[in-house]
This record gives C-alpha cells, sequence and structure tokens, in this order.
C-alpha cells in the first residue's frame, strides 16, 4: 500500500523539478560538503599514518624536556646514547641512534641548496626504514673516524647533480668543505614543507665537528630507540627511563627531565586529531543540514497551501490525519532523501578532484569514502526531510475538510 | 422501533448553522432543518444561491458540524464522532459528487477511482475494482487518462465511479450537472438514475435545473436556511 504513497510522493516531487531542485539545494551542498571533507580527512589520516608507521616499527623516541616542574632539564647527549646501547643493562632495547639536525648549504660548481642534514649512527636506516638507492648507509668506522661522507635524498641529487643515479663517489661541498657522497636515498613523496627526499645524513661525529657549533659538548636534538620487538615496547621503554634517570642523576623525588614517545602514541595523537576534525565536520554538517531542513519545512509549507483543495478531497473520501500527515512527511522525506544522494554523488565528485589535483601537486592522498559516511548521510538527511516535514504534515492533516474544500 | 416503513438512513432534526464573521456579522445558514431520507429515495434540493443548499449537504456529508440539532445517519448520532471516526463514515457510507469534479490533477482515470479504496479497511484489489467501477459509468477505454485528457462529462463519469466504488448507502451530489451542457448532464443523470433504479443506492442531489429535480422522486425547496412550508416531514 505504502508504494501508492512513494509513488504520489515522486510525482508530486518531480512534478515541479526547479522548485524541488532548488529546495534540496541546501541538502545537496551540506551533505556533499560533508562527504567531500570527511572523504579527504580520511585520505588525510591514512596518508599520515603510513608515514607516521614508515617512521619504523617498534621506535621510541626521547626527546629532551619532561614534566613541568623540572626548571634546568638536562640535555640529551651521546653519553645518553651510549647509556641506552647498553645490552646489560637495557635487555629489551634493540638499536639506539642518537640524532642532531642542523641546516646546512649544498653546494656543487653553481648549484646550491640549503638543506636539513641529519647527524646520526648506521643503525638510523634500520630504525627509521630509510632505504638506499644506490651506494650504501654510513658506516660505523665513518663515525669513529669522523669521516667526511655523506648521504643524499634523491631530490637533492637531483639539484646538485642534475640526476639521481650514478652520484656515488662524486664529491659535493657542505658549509665549503668537501664531502664524498657515498649513498643516494630511495625516494619516499612528500610536499612543499616537509620533503625527506631533499634531506641528507652524515656521522653524528661528523656533524658535530663541522656542521653544528656546540655549547653543550656531544648534545643531540633526540635520540630514537628500537625496542626487540612490538611486544618488548613497554619493557623497553620503563628499561629507558630507568638508564636515562641513572645518567641525568635524578633524584627519586624529581622528574624525569625527558620524554619517551612510541610511535603508538604519535599515532594516538594523530587520531586524536582527526577525531577532533570528525566533530568539526558534523558541526558543519549539522548546522547545513539544518538550514537545508529550513528549506524544506518552508516549502512544505507552501505546499500545504496549494494544495489544500487535495486535502479537503481526500479527507471527504475518507482520508484520516494519519493518512494525511504520512503522505506529506514521505514527500519531505523523499525529497530530502533525494537531496541527500545528490550530495553523496557531489561529495564523492569533489574528494576525486581534490584527491587529483593533490596527487598532481606532489602529495600522495586518496580520498576514502567510506560506505558508513555515505549510509549515515542518506539516513540523516531522510531524517531531517521529518523533522521538517513534521510541522507542514501536521498542518495540513488538521485542515477541517469543509474549509479545506471550500478554499480558493 | 414499532414503525412499519424501514428507518430512514437521513435523520435531521432542528438542525441550525451559523457562521461567525467576526462581530455582529453572523450568518445564519440553516434555521432549523428537520428531514428524512429513507434507503432507495432519490431526493432533488432545490433553492436560489445563498438559500443553504451546500451547507446542508454539507452536513449530511459529515465535512461540517451543525450549530444545533441532531443528525442520524443509518442510525448512528454524527455528532458524537471524532474527526477520525468521521473519516471512516465518509469513507464507508458516503460517495460524494462535486460541482467542480475534483479530480487528481496528476493522476489517471484508475488511480482517481482507486483513492476511496485507498483509505477503506479492504486495500486489497483496488486497481481491478477501480477498473469495474470505470467500465460501469462507460469509460472502460479511458482508464489510464489524466482529467485534462478527458471532457467535463467524462471527468464527472469518473467522479461518480469514485463515489461508487466504495458501495456507499448514500450518494451526496451538489450540482453534479452544473458546469455541463445539456447532453453530458443528462448522460449522467441517466447514470445517477439507473444506479437508484438497479442497486436502490440513495441519491440526494443540489440543482438549479427543473429538468433534473423533475426526474428525482422527491424535491425539497430551501428558502433562507429553512424547508418551504408542505415539503417538511
Ligand atoms: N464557510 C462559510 N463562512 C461564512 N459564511 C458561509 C460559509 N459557508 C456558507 N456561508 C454562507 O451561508 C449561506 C448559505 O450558503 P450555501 O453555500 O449553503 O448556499 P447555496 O444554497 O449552496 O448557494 P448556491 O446555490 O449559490 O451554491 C450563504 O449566505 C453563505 O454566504
Ligand atoms: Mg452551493
Amino acid at each position: 500500500m505504502y508504494i501508492r504513497v512513494l509513488k504520489e510522493a515522486l510525482t508530486s516531487i518531480l512534478s515541479n523539478k526547479m522548485r524541488s531542485f532548488l529546495t534540496v539545494l541546501g541538502i545537496v551542498i551540506g551533505v556533499g560538503a560533508v562527504i567531500g571533507m570527511l572523504s579527504i580527512g580520511a585520505g588525510a589520516s591514512d596518508s599520515i599514518l603510513g608515514q607516521i608507521e614508515s617512521i619504523g616499527t617498534n621506535s621510541i623516541y626521547v626527546m629532551p624536556g619532561g614534566d613541568d616542574e623540572i626548571t634546568n632539564p638536562k640535555p640529551l647527549t651521546l653519553t645518553d646514547a651510549n647509556a641506552l646501547s647498553n645490552r646489560i643493562r637495557a635487555p629489551h632495547i634493540l638499536r639506539v641512534t642518537p640524532v642532531m639536525m642542523g641546516q646546512s648549504s649544498f653546494s656543487l660548481g653553481d648549484s646550491r641548496i640549503q638543506t636539513q642534514v641529519f647527524g646520526s649512527y648506521p643503525e638510523y636506516t634500520e630504525i627509521t626504514g630509510l632505504e638506499i638507492a644506490e651506494g650504501e648507509f654510513i658506516t660505523a668506522s665513518d663515525v669513529d673516524t669522523r669521516s667526511s661522507v655523506v648521504v643524499i635524498g634523491p631530490d637533492l641529487a637531483e639539484g646538485l647533480f642534475g640526476r639521481t643515479s650514478g652520484v656515488v663517489g662524486s664529491t659535493v661541498r657542505i658549509n665549503n668543505f668537501p664531502y664524498r657522497v657515498v649513498g643516494v636515498a630511495k625516494a619516499q613523496g612528500g610536499n612543499q614543507f616537509n620533503n625527506p627526499d631533499l634531506q641528507a645524513y652524515m656521522p653524528i661525529t661528523t656533524m658535530q665537528l663541522r656542521v653544528t657549533r656546540q655549547t653543550i659538548p656531544d648534545q643531540v636534538q633526540y635520540i630514537i630507540i628500537q625496542a626487540q620487538d612490538s611486544q618488548s615496547i613497554d619493557l623497553a621503554i620503563s628499561e629507558a627511563q630507568q638508564v636515562l634517570r641513572e645518567t641525568h642523576r635524578l633524584t627519586p623525588r624529581q622528574g624525569n627531565d625527558f620524554t619517551l614517545t612510541n610511535q603508538e602514541d604519535i599515532l594516538d595523537i594523530a587520531n586524536q586529531i582527526t577525531n577532533i576534525l570528525t566533530i568539526f565536520l558534523a558541526g558543519i554538517a549539522g548546522i547545513s543540514l539544518l538550514v537545508g531542513g529550513i528549506g524544506i519545512m518552508n516549502i512544505m509549507l507552501v505546499t500545504v497551501t496549494e494544495r489544500t483543495n487535495e486535502i479537503g478531497l481526500r479527507k471527504a473520501l475518507g482520508a484520516r490525519k494519519g493518512d494525511i500527515m504520512l503522505q506529506f512527511l514521505t514527500e519531505s522525506a523523499l525529497l530530502s532523501l533525494i537531496g541527500g544522494i545528490f550530495g553523496v554523488i557531489l561529495g564523492w565528485g569533489l574528494a576525486q578532484i581534490v584527491g587529483t589535483i593533490a596527487r598532481n601537486s606532489g602529495t600522495p592522498l586518496i580520498p576514502v569514502v567510506q560506505i558508513e559516511v555515505v549510509l549515515l548521510a542518506t539516513v540523516f538527511s531522510t531524517l531531517v526531510g521529518v523533522f521538517f516535514g513534521w510541522y507542514p504534515a501536521r498542518q495540513a492533516a488538521s485542515l477541517q475538510p469543509v474549509d479545506a474544500l471550500r478554499y480558493e | 422501533m414499532i414503525e412499519n416503513t424501514p428507518a430512514p438512513v437521513i435523520k435531521i432534526r432542528d438542525l441550525t448553522k451559523v457562521f461567525h464573521l467576526g462581530g455582529s456579522n453572523d450568518v445564519h445558514a440553516l434555521r432549523g432543518v428537520s428531514l428524512d431520507i429513507y434507503p432507495g429515495e432519490m431526493v432533488a434540493i432545490m433553492g436560489p444561491s445563498g438559500s443553504g443548499k451546500s451547507t446542508l449537504m454539507n452536513m449530511i456529508g459529515c465535512l461540517d458540524s451543525p450549530t444545533s440539532g441532531d443528525y442520524y445517519l443509518d442510525g448512528l448520532l454524527v455528532s458524537n464522532l471524532d474527526d477520525d471516526e468521521l473519516a471512516v463514515v465518509r469513507n464507508r457510507k458516503i460517495g460524494f459528487i462535486f460541482q467542480k469534479y475534483n479530480l487528481l490533477a496528476r493522476a489517471t482515470a484508475v488511480e482517481n477511482v482507486e483513492l476511496p479504496l485507498r483509505y477503506s479497511d479492504d486495500p486489497t484489489n483496488i486497481t481491478e475494482r477501480a477498473i469495474e467501477m470505470l467500465q460501469l459509468v462507460g469509460l472502460g477505454d479511458r482508464l489510464k487518462h489524466q482529467p485534462n485528457e478527458l471532457s467535463g462529462g467524462q471527468q464527472q463519469r469518473v467522479a461518480i465511479a469514485r463515489a461508487l466504488v466504495n458501495h456507499p448507502a448514500i450518494i451526496l451530489a451538489d450540482e453534479p450537472t452544473g458546469n455541463l451542457d445539456s447532453v453530458s448532464g443528462q448522460e449522467v443523470m441517466d447514470l445517477l438514475l439507473k444506479l437508484n433504479r438497479e442497486k436502490s443506492t440513495t441519491i440526494v442531489l443540489v440543482t438549479h435545473d427543473k429538468d433534473v429535480a423533475k426526474q428525482a422522486q422527491r424535491t425539497i425547496r430551501l428558502f433562507d436556511g429553512k424547508i418551504m412550508e408542505g415539503e417538511q416531514r
């Protein structure tokens, strides 16, 4: 039986296409914007999560500075890193590398590039998952002898040499000092704000000697630790904490003057940001659906007035209040559902366009149109139609048959 | 009941209707009407414009409620019913025919005739039943036509099919031939007469046309909200 009500509602909506279109435009744009943004957001968070995971598995970051009440946090040093490498004191720690960062000027002939250099131990590749395309990474003997060697990113190689292969063995100047290129890193992809392919790597000892002027001897920016496996991350963290408290000579009453963060913590933060984004988008969705809903209510009130005679006739023929309610609610719900469906299509299109633009400008972003979001949007827009159609439908249902029939 | 005549299907006692237009502008559309109509009768209501004919028809059709007085339809006191019960009464017991046909413009003839069935307690085979009624009024070849593809007389016949489809006890027709030329008007009348004769459907019709009224068994004359002397019963 209800199929006839649906058919009538559809006929009525289609009988005035332009008006129906304008009425649902609010819903279309609202749902479209939300679907589009959520899909891009999901794609973005996938690519962020991918990058975080590429940091390397089971890794723990040690940063200087800790609890707020510590007034003079001790900096992290090579001594800390070496203490953490001690297998007896920290059996669950597999690898350790201290990291120093600095801006340096690379030059070769006329080309000159300012970029970021990382000073580290050879373990850096295993811990972070950095892959070498050509040549090799710095070795332990490079670190011991403070050799003037450098590993460069593919974009840096391209910028200096005009090619990414066949450059191992060449010499480049960093801050006017000659270095031998021993390796080229594999391309990782990046954007204009953060491009790992433009970075370079050298022994941390060389970096101390030639690149960074140090006020505190052996200071490093941070230390990366790799746990034995994913099960021993928590053990590795507590061992690292114990070791660092000892090397920093902290009394039991003092808090940590360093911070240990593992990949999971970073993932948590990323997820938290994603959640905030989602709530924000839900807010926008709410407002736009509210506006769309008011548009539907408005046009449904007009429809009820226009069809007063029809309502009178239906009542004369035996339609009860509920029948009239159902008819008009169906119409507003269907109207807004159609809006929702077009909104989903619009949002999907927007997401694809943004994704294509992002990829063309070098940011890896594949929009993810989640099926749950699509279902939620359609269900929600239908509910908006029911909610905002309620008042007009009640108006229609409570018309007195004579008055409605007489209405001109 | 001790009478040997059958009980009236419509029994009206001292019915009044006052429209309050605000201030002291009250319109007394009906000033105490009493009337009995028996099953199988065909009654015409005549009277000058504004005499209260349509107002009376609306009362009989349970579309409006009186200011005072009693109305029994098939023995049922109508003033005791709520809106939804009245809707059911209209659906089961009454078939309406209007001067302006009042068909749904965007629906086909069949869909228009289906309408009362959809609101009835037996919504099965409604298309078949609607088609049957359209064949009865001679429109078996116009089933899928929309109102704007039909002549006035044909539209009124669709309306008659719609009024009949639920097999109501009474048919109420307010100037059913008012918008039609004499030929198609007579076609409509022939249809109503045939129904009255063959199915003994009770028919009450309002008309300004003496030739139409003559075909009824009885004519009631309204004047200024009252039934004229000698007609009352
Ligand atoms: N809803 C209403 N509000 C106010 N006055 C009304 C209303 N309905 C009818 N009237 C008044 O009641 C009186 C009777 O009207 P009614 O429509 O019953 O006349 P009628 O006999 O059907 O006339 P006609 O032959 O022109 O159709 C008229 O004076 C009319 O103006
Ligand atoms: Mg009238």
